[in-house]
């Protein structure tokens, strides 16, 4: 059993082995064609993944039933609001990214507010509120042709020598957040809840507080996710943000994170995103149906939280 | 028939270890039938050990288990309960959500069937009826929205309901410690019954008198060793008192430095329950101490206080940093993922701070002072916070608390299970830290440890019922207040 | 001496009816919210109220009512299903296809979709694993695999099925009497019979449970199992009302599904469940959903949203008559 842990020590290691393996089955499947071509598209699409999975990291690090299942309702929305602040111009970009982050961040406030006031567990909280965010996205959308404005989509899509300029971005933020994690009182403090809330209590940290902030950052991060992900599609849409729920957990839990809470994992984020986003390119150049794919997805999800299991469970 | 007058159970050289720690060390025990065996100890003389092993959830290390004069090699609680053999332990184990009468179900295998509930419910309505005459309880009230006596009234009852299996011997740990004297009488009584019809208890209790009075032979342990074992007639409580080790107060004196009418009032409150005046009140630099029998309203206080601390409260007054050493380290204290560094600095992340960041130079520091203060001993502060001893965790604790900036810390029975090395040495720190304007309110279950403290407040059914000075401190006396009207 | 009341501990016998009280007033909540819901239609539409009205009201309310009870029992030993949706999918597209064409073929799966339910009980016991993420994953497998049986909308339910969910029995709907029968058939088998007691026991205190000598392995395969015989129950009850099946059909039921259990006084965590709250909690969603919101004139759009809003609302009250409990 130690020698196993120990093995593990380092689990963000093996996102990014599965990564490269399902990689090279795939050129290997094409005979080394698009090799590049599928590195950037896997980064500009793992983007969207590592930023909602970060957040949800940091609110699944708080502990046994953390979890915010608000995330793709309030993906859409924000891709919503963004897109109508800026109103197709570029100088409004600005204001439209902020507004969108201000939506998020209050629906990640209002969902800790429902688990404070409330005291419910944060799976129905913020089952909840997305329930209502989504109607309100429903009806805020309607109709909603706006496209993001030429500028934003350029910026979404710009790419360095094949490298997007997003995933660069991407990259310093999740750098900052693993800094955030382990250097700051912050991350600190999360890492402590999470580890034991009530010893974290006895030891001084503000709990209420640094749960507070965790929402609103997991929120926030949805709204710039919803904002980008308009502007890298080009358009809003109600359903924009639905793969994120089951992605963002996904990738937090493949990337190490103990869904115990009180141990999390940055670098994970990202070999995991790019593990999964690599392979749907990879069960779409072998031609598996949509079944097949999802099958697959489900079977290795359920795979490595069994071989990574022995923790106690999400609630 | 030699069965027959074969013990019920018999160890002989039961050892058991826990990491480096030595629980028990070759005790030899028994029970015959129709006995009641008195177990005494202080805390952490491994009473408890001994009783898992009666009751088969311990297997000992070596040494030898006897039921009913047959060898039992493969003992466990299931074995234990085919054999008669039940134990009350002292944590509940009812299930909250569920009704009296499916509670008296779970213990019963052979309760299904058509009209199990009702049987279930006829068979403990009966046993409380037996031992506790006009308990109040129904069979079909759900266990969650009783009280803690009537629990523990429930729980002692099951364990005495009788189905298939044979029932022989008892194990009572700590069965009066959530109930009134009255209850308390019926229970004993009905312990004398039990046992006058030719079935056995094994009875562990804080209350010496009750032992004395109610047990036909008396197991004294002390440091995981069975120290003295004899009729109970043959014991008194000086005897009992000496056996278990409890030093009275004879040494004490040195520690005795008059002390100048005390600085400032560091803490001022009220438990929540007191209806008359009393209340807690601490200066600086003094150790104040929290008596009484266990959970009677001493950790509730330190926490409102704890709490009163960063949000006011009223009747609650608090006027410096506090911190909290914990005494059940596993859920209060230990961030099991960390390092022993970084379990001492988390109470003084704001000082460990250079910029935004936390300088990893400035924890180390902290820790490493602490190391050699209050000596911990590891050969790396960065080694995880479980590869010390448990007194060497609470002595990380111990660092937290008196590391950060807190005036007044409080501490909750942090010397439970801990051994006499470490404790000697943070008694020490303690007062030393007192000298230095430190005030500490420290609850403990165990007597001795009192000595140390200024003066002491005596806690019962969540209210202060004595107020101590040092001159008045004695066993006797905290154990009279404890009790209020019996003893 | 003997005067004395026998007022032991903190808790005395004042409080404890008041403790009683409180839990007979949070059981009423969801008769109450049902009471409430039904008001509101009847001062709405007052035509509504009525053999043919509740038949078309009702129209869902079973195969909900069933998903609801299936998730009520992995809820009681403290798990959560995320998959029952996805779930009650599959289900849906096996009975339209193989259930009708090859019947035996059809029970064959469908039994052995309820032992992988059982598996996975026994898989996130022994490895002790978090049952959210593992659902959340096994989501993924019920919608593939139903995608793999019915690439695209379609199917018909057996005949069989159909003849029963058209029932059309005297005075009172079909809908109405098979929740109640539901309700009764699990309130008997999870809170009358011997082994209901240690089912929920496992929810309230597993060490105590352990240490009593049951296997707390075969409580949670049998409760997993439980959930699956429900969600294939469910799926089947979906089909023949719909008639013909699609692979998202049961997407919804999943937060349906949890919302029902929670409405109908479930918590979370310590295994207290209530069958019949539960399935008072699926009628009321059902009629909340789309029949009370419509004659409310409340757009689409919105329905969504006044779900939501009944849930917090419900949650909400449930807490007021916690604190008044203290």
């Amino acid at each position: 059993m130690t020698s196993v842990k120990s093995l593990l020590a380092k689990p963000w290691i093996w996102s990014f082995v599965g990564a490269l393996l399902v990689w090279l089955a795939t050129i290997g499947f094409t005979g080394g064609y698009g090799a590049g071509g599928m590195v950037t598209a896997a980064l500009s699409l793992a983007v969207f993944t590592v930023i909602v999975g970060v957040g949800q990291m940091f609110v699944i690090t708080l502990g046994p039933g953390n979890v915010d299942l608000s995330l793709p309702a309030n993906i859409g929305l924000a891709s919503a609001v963004a897109m109508k602040v800026m109103g197709g111009s570029d100088s409004m970009i600005i204001v439209g990214l902020l507004a969108a982050i201000a939506c998020g961040a209050a629906i990640g406030a209002v969902n800790y507010l429902l688990i404070w006031a409330l005291r419910i567990p944060p799976i129905i909280a913020t089952l909840s509120a997305s329930f209502i965010i989504q109607s309100v996205d429903i009806s805020y959308g309607r109709g909603l042709q706006i496209k993001p404005p030429p500028g934003f989509a350029d910026f979404a899509n710009w790419q360095i020598l094949g490298i997007p300029v997003l995933a660069m971005l991407t990259v310093l933020f999740t750098i900052g957040a693993a800094i955030a994690l382990q250097r700051m009182i912050y991350g600190r403090s999360v890492l402590a809840i999470g580890q034991n809330i009530r010893a974290a209590w006895l030891a001084g940290v503000n709990v209420g507080r640094i749960r507070f902030l965790t929402y609103t950052l997991s929120g926030a991060l949805g709204g710039i996710d919803g904002a980008l992900l308009a502007g890298y599609f080009r358009g809003a849409n109600v359903d924009i943000g639905n793969e994120y729920l089951l992605a963002s957990i996904a990738v937090v839990v493949i990337g190490g994170t103990s869904v115990a809470g009180g141990k999390a994992n940055v670098p994970g984020v990202w070999g995991a995103a790019l593990f999964l986003v690599l392979l749907l390119t990879m069960l779409n150049t072998f031609g598996v149906s949509a079944g097949v794919r999802l099958l697959l997805t489900g079977l290795i999800i359920v795979g490595v939280i069994t071989a990574a299991g022995g923790e106690k469970a999400l609630r | 028939m030699p069965q027959a007058i074969a013990d019920i159970i018999r160890l002989d050289g039961a050892e058991k270890h826990f990491g480096a720690v030595r629980a028990l060390g070759g005790v030899d025990f028994h029970v015959g039938p129709g006995e009641c065996v008195g177990l005494v100890g202080h805390n952490g003389a491994g009473k408890s050990t001994l009783m898992h092993m009666v009751s088969g959830t311990l297997v000992p290390d070596s040494g030898t288990i006897g039921v009913h004069g047959n060898a039992e090699a493969n003992y466990s609680v299931s074995r234990a309960q085919q054999l008669g053999i039940r134990c009350v332990f002292q944590e509940l184990s009812l299930c909250p959500n569920l009704s009296v009468a499916e509670n008296t179900r779970i213990n019963h295998a052979s309760l299904t069937g058509f009209g199990w509930r009702r049987k279930a419910a006829e068979l403990i309505t009966a046993k409380l009826d037996e031992i506790f005459p006009d308990h109040g309880i129904s069979a079909w009230d759900i266990v969650g929205d009783l009280s803690i006596g009537r629990r523990q009234m429930v729980e002692v009852a099951r364990a005495f309901t009788v189905t298939q299996d044979r029932l022989d011997l008892v194990i009572l740990d700590e069965p009066t410690s959530s109930l009134d004297a009255h209850t308390s009488g019926q229970l004993l009584a009905f312990v004398r019954r039990f046992v006058g019809s030719g079935k056995s208890c094994i009875l562990i209790s804080h209350v010496l008198g009750e032992v004395l009075r109610n047990a036909d032979r008396v197991v004294v342990m002390r440091d995981g060793k069975v120290v003295a074992a004899d009729a109970a007639s043959a014991f008194d409580r000086d005897r009992l008192v000496t056996a278990m080790g409890g030093a009275e107060g004879h040494h004490r004196s040195e520690a005795e430095t008059a002390k100048a009418e005390a600085g400032p009032l560091r803490v001022r409150a009220r438990p929540a329950r007191q209806e008359d005046g009393k209340e807690l009140m601490a200066r600086a630099g003094e150790i104040i101490g929290l008596a009484g029998l266990a959970g009677h309203g001493q950790t509730d206080l330190l926490l409102a206080i704890f709490a009163a601390a960063s949000r006011a409260r009223t009747g609650m007054e608090v006027t410096a940093p506090v911190a909290l050493v914990a005494g059940d380290r596993q859920s209060d204290g230990i961030f099991p993922q960390w390092s022993i560094a970084q379990n001492i600095g988390i109470r003084s992340l704001a000082r460990l701070r250079n910029g935004l960041l936390i300088s990893p130079q400035r924890e180390a520091a902290l820790a490493g002072f602490w190391q050699k203060k209050i000596g911990i001993r590891t050969p790396d502060m960065n080694h995880n916070i479980f590869s010390l001893s448990g007194g060497n965790q609470q002595k990380a604790l111990f660092a937290r608390a008196l590391g950060s900036d807190a005036e007044i810390v409080l501490m909750d029975d942090p010397m439970r299970g801990v051994d006499i090395g470490t404790k000697l040495e943070v008694y020490d720190l303690v007062r030393e830290e007192a000298r230095k304007g430190r005030t500490f309110l420290w609850y403990t279950t165990e007597t001795e440890e009192l000595d140390n403290c200024d003066h002491v407040y005596v806690f019962k059914n969540g209210r202060i019922v004595a107020n101590l000075g040092r001159d008045e401190l004695t066993e006797e006396k905290i154990i009279q207040s404890s009790f209020g009207d019996a003893a | 001496m003997t005067a004395t009341p026998i007022d032991t501990g903190f808790k005395g016998s004042a409080a404890r009816n008041a403790a009683a009280r409180a839990r007979l007033l949070r059981g009423l909540l969801p008769a109450l919210s049902l009471a409430l819901v039904l008001m509101a239609i009847a001062w709405l539409n007052p035509r509504a109220i009525s053999y043919f009205g509740f038949n078309l009201m009702l129209n869902l309310a079973i195969p909900i009512a069933l998903a609801t009870i299936a998730q009520m029992f992995v809820i009681a030993g403290n798990e959560l299903d995320l998959s029952i949706g996805t779930f009650v999918g599959f289900v849906g597209c096996v009975t339209a296809t193989w259930l009708k064409d090859a019947p035996l073929v059809g029970i064959a799966i469908l039994l052995g979709s309820i032992g992988v339910y059982a598996l996975l009980g026994a898989l996130i016991h022994l490895r002790n694993l978090p049952s959210i993420v593992v659902t959340l994953g096994m989501s993924f497998v019920w919608q593939g695999l139903a995608i793999l049986v019915l690439p695209k909308p379609g199917g018909k339910a057996p005949d069989w099925l159909l003849t029963i969910m058209s029932l059309k029995p005297p005075f009172i709907p079909f809908p109405i009497i098979a929740a109640l029968l539901i309700g009764l058939v699990v309130h008997f088998g999870l809170m009358r019979t011997s082994y209901g007691a240690i089912l929920r026991g496992s929810g309230g205190n597993p060490a105590a449970l352990r240490r009593a000598g049951w296997s707390l392995l075969k409580t949670k395969v049998v409760l997993f199992a439980l959930t699956g015989l429900f969600g294939v129950l469910s799926g089947m009850a979906l089909i023949g009302i719909t008639t013909s099946a699609d692979a998202n059909i049961g997407n919804g039921y999943t937060l349906l599904a949890i919302a029902g259990v929670i409405l109908g006084g479930g918590e979370f965590v310590g295994g207290r469940v209530s069958p019949i709250g539960a399935v008072l909690g699926a009628l009321t969603l059902a009629l909340a959903a789309s029949p009370l919101l419509t004659f409310m004139h409340i757009p689409p759009d919105w329905q969504v949203a006044a779900n939501g809003a009944i849930l917090i609302i419900v949650l909400a009250a449930r807490v007021l008559i916690s604190r008044k409990e203290r």
